[in-house]
């Protein structure tokens, strides 16, 4: 993989900021977008802008063949089986909201548990905390080792046969952990539930494979992947899906509609209430585009390559404690004794180097840590070496400026 | 490093003495004004205990954690209310929020080591950390306007 060739296709990256080269950390929060995804966005909305699914005009024509195509696109990028397995959504988290309220509802009852594990992002968290509520059903938390992994016997007792659902993130948005899915999937399915994956942390950095992990439902955002905001896929097994009522009703998504009643569009756009989001779909298929081309797999080695240099570096900054296992996806997660992470972030941010900090989305896990705060630096196929040099020498930069401020 | 780094301007020497030194830090038993504020996006959270009699602040403390933005910021507040009246106080809050978001603010009042913070305008990630402490008072002191005249 050749960095200095993707790097200058992201036109973001060549700036300076507060007089130092950007160094951009944060892509777990939100990724950075290549000139093919600008690209495309700029060409829908220039050469072919018209609403889809509707009307006979030529337009109209292209503008549903790109967004069907940008379907068949996430369909490949997943190994679904079929198209009308992928609902575009506004992002992971209404996705996952759509199967708490749809199949939730639904299944769940009184007595029933809801399975999550402690390192959830909030977005994979409250849907299930609500429905649990709502339900009276029981909500559980898989306990975590100290290196913040999930041990699988602690699955196996935590995931009894009066379990409906088991909701789990596939890689820690705090922690880098990735969790063994294949294998939960395998223990919740024998017990009689199904399994739920946010993937927001992990479509964008990894080959996914739905069928090999034999999830349920899975969920991502096009924004963390080199796609635009406001776009996002919902992975659903088909035969579950047919089940599922819709939790949007409006345009688009109905059959027949009578005075007093109306019949559904079959999978997937019986989930798509409205005006879909056209252009994010189309812009989300130019990200899948990209990130195929340059290949998951080498993806993947590079951030890994990242993240052990990073852990090795910081391994010798006295002061530093990192959060999380060894092997982990391309994210560090860290306090400096003694310098509040917001005082680290402004920091590195006067010196060009744009990190995260605060809770993460994540408050349980941080009560799990015992910290209030923490700091994160986020790497993704564009960055370098060089640059965790530069974050290396700015964190020295911090310690020392706050020993000498005291 | 050398006196003139940009970030001296943001983490004033009086800003880090009270993050070192905090004043007024607990909580007030049987006090009349209880808030906790914090900010959700964050992190930080303030427990503010303030006396509140004949319209004056008779007596104010604050537990909380955060970064050493949003804790010197409520150490100087309880610093510069305690003993004034609730309507002193407020006013001086209104001119921190001036102040604060790079607005021409009303010099008549001495700020003293509040001044320090004025530097913190020029840094708009971190003003909600600064406004946080002040946010927690004008809430606690809401309703107390009137008393004791």
């Amino acid at each position: 993989m050749k960095v200095n060739e993707i790097r200058a296709l992201f036109p973001i990256l060549h700036q300076n900021v507060n007089g130092h080269p950007l160094v951009y950390f944060d892509s777990a929060a939100t990724s950075q977008k290549p000139l093919p995804v600008i690209e495309a966005l700029d060409r829908y909305y220039r050469e072919y802008n018209s609403n889809v699914h509707r009307g006979v005009h030529t337009l109209g024509t292209k503008a549903t063949d790109a967004y069907e195509g940008a379907r068949e696109k996430a369909r490949r990028f997943l190994n679904a089986r079929s198209m009308q397995e992928i609902i575009f959504t506004r992002g992971t988290t209404s996705a996952l909201n759509l199967v708490a309220s749809s199949y939730g509802r639904a299944h769940v009852n009184e007595g029933d548990e809801i399975v999550i594990t402690y390192m959830e992002h909030h977005s994979n968290l409250i849907p299930w905390q609500q429905l649990a509520k709502q339900t009276g059903a029981t909500l559980k938390y898989i306990p975590l080792q100290e290196d913040g992994t999930i041990d699988l016997n602690d699955v196996e007792a935590t995931v009894t046969p009066a379990v409906k659902i088991v909701a789990i993130a596939h890689v820690s948005n705090v922690l880098g952990t990735i969790n063994p899915i294949r294998e939960i999937a395998r223990i919740a399915h024998e017990r009689g539930a199904i399994i739920v994956v946010d993937a927001a942390q992990s479509a964008p950095h990894m080959k996914i494979d739905v069928q090999e992990l034999d999830c349920d439902f899975l969920a991502f955002s096009g924004h963390k992947m080199c796609g635009p905001t406001g776009i996002g896929v919902l992975y659903g097994k088909r035969e579950l899906l047919e089940q599922m009522e819709p939790i949007e009703f409006g345009g688009e998504m109905i059959d027949f509609v009578e005075l007093y009643d109306s019949t559904w569009k079959e999978l997937p756009w019986k989930f798509e209430g409205g005006t879909p989001i056209i252009a994010g779909a189309i812009g989300l298929g130019a990200a899948i585009d990209f990130l195929e081309q340059v290949g998951l797999d080498a993806i993947a080695a590079h951030e890994h390559e990242l993240a052990q240099y990073a852990l090795e570096r910081m391994a010798d900054l006295e002061g530093v404690t990192v959060y999380g296992p060894k092997e982990r996806a391309g994210l560090v997660t860290f306090n400096i004794d003694g310098v509040h992470p917001h005082d680290v972030a402004t920091v590195l941010d006067a010196e060009g180097i744009a990190i995260r900090a605060g809770h993460h989305c994540a408050q349980p896990l941080m009560k799990w840590l015992d910290v209030t705060a923490t700091a994160r630096a986020s790497f993704y196929l564009y960055n370098t070496k060089e640059e965790i040099d530069r974050f290396i020498a700015a964190l020295q930069k911090a310690k020392e400026y706050f020993s000498h401020v005291f | 490093m050398s006196s003139n780094h940009p970030l001296d301007q943001l983490y004033r020497q009086v800003i880090m003495d009270h993050y070192k030194n905090p004043r007024n830090r607990g909580v007030l038993e049987g006090t009349n004004v209880d808030v906790n504020m914090n900010n959700p996006t964050c992190g930080d959270r303030i427990h503010l205990t303030m006396k509140v009699e004949d319209g004056r602040v008779a007596d104010v403390k604050f537990e909380g954690e955060g970064c050493s933005i949003s804790m010197s910021s409520a150490s100087m507040m309880t610093q510069a209310i305690k003993g004034k009246t609730v309507e002193e106080a407020l006013r001086l809050a209104h001119i921190f929020s001036d102040m604060i978001q790079g607005k021409a603010y009303d010099d008549s009042v001495d700020l003293g080591d509040i001044e320090a913070l004025q530097g913190v305008s020029k840094f708009p990630a971190r003003i909600k950390c600064a406004t946080l402490a002040w946010k927690a008072l004008e809430k606690g002191l809401h309703g107390h306007e009137h008393e004791g005249r």
